[in-house]
């Protein structure tokens, strides 16, 4: 799993590729939580993942918590079919704002 | 002079592990680097016994699931203990029509699960965690846990065609 962050904008994109799962977790919970404290709004680029198992879910509700206590925003794109299932299956779906592409999740 | 196929034969059969013959039997050490070799493995292996692309997602899900939490909790994250995965077919006969399945089993070495301690959490709290055996129940149609000596076994079962089409929504769930 490789994760690396750029500037568009306003926003803060993480670039997340490979599977997340409680291997490494914890690095995702880390630099999510890192990005929100310093930059405000992250929209998470979820393209290159192909599976989340439920640390990596407990992660970005992690980084959806402390988005939503310091007053800033986080945005998932490009969800896997895998992804989008676990995220349903939890009954958190529509808890996060989540786009097709970057550009609708900038926009937003 | 006996061959060596012949000695191979016979060790074989001397072999408890190898007495049986398994769709596929996995040994590896609960390192959780190791999971995605056991998803490689598994979804695969789902899809040549035709299950649809979203029930092999959910069988590789819930096994991900049960090793990571017997990793995490059975063996307190030490990444040298032994964990063992088996599948096998199995069909059964539902209402004149017969469902083809796969049976999962995985056996850890940890301290015995105390299943009255053991609850998924309550979906409606917006709170990291706790979820894997929620996914776990949700993606399978059977869940069994038992204790066999110093073993824990834990049954995973899915059917090719969902228990919801003829059974409604019943499922056999124990953990």
């Amino acid at each position: 799993m490789k994760i690396s962050s750029r500037r568009v904008d306003t926003a803060t994109i993480l670039d997340v590729s490979g599977n997340i799962d409680m291997s490494n977790s914890p690095e995702v919970r880390k630099v999510l939580l890192r990005e929100i404290r310093e930059n405000g709004v992250v929209v998470v680029n979820l393209t290159r993942v192909g599976y989340i198992d439920s640390s990596g879910v407990a992660s970005l509700v992690e980084g959806l918590k402390a988005s939503r206590e310091s007053g800033s925003r986080l945005v998932l794109f490009g969800l896997s079919d895998s992804a989008r299932e676990v995220l349903k299956i939890s009954r958190l779906l529509n808890l996060f704002e989540i786009y097709n592409n970057e550009m609708e999740a900038i926009k937003s | 002079m006996k061959t060596f196929a012949a000695k191979q034969a016979r060790d074989v059969k001397r072999s408890p592990k190898l007495s049986r013959i398994f769709l596929l039997r996995i040994e590896l050490p609960s390192d959780p680097k190791l999971l995605g070799v056991i998803r490689g493995a598994l979804e695969p292996l789902a899809d040549s016994l035709e299950f649809s692309p979203e029930h092999c997602r959910a069988i590789t899900r819930a096994v991900d699931e049960a090793v990571s939490n017997i990793m995490r909790h059975s063996y307190k994250g030490r990444p040298d203990q032994p964990i063992e995965i088996c599948c096998n077919r199995l069909q059964r006969r539902a209402n004149g029509h017969t469902q083809q399945g796969v049976e999962i089993q995985l056996v850890d070495c940890g301290p015995a699960v105390d299943t009255t301690k053991i609850q998924a959490r309550p979906l409606d709290e917006i709170r990291p965690g706790g979820l894997g055996l929620h996914i776990i129940r949700e993606s399978m149609d059977t869940v069994q846990y038992r204790r066999t000596g110093r073993l824990n076994r834990l049954r995973l079962v899915k059917y090719v065609r969902s228990s919801e089409d003829i059974y409604g929504s019943s499922k056999e769930k124990e953990l």
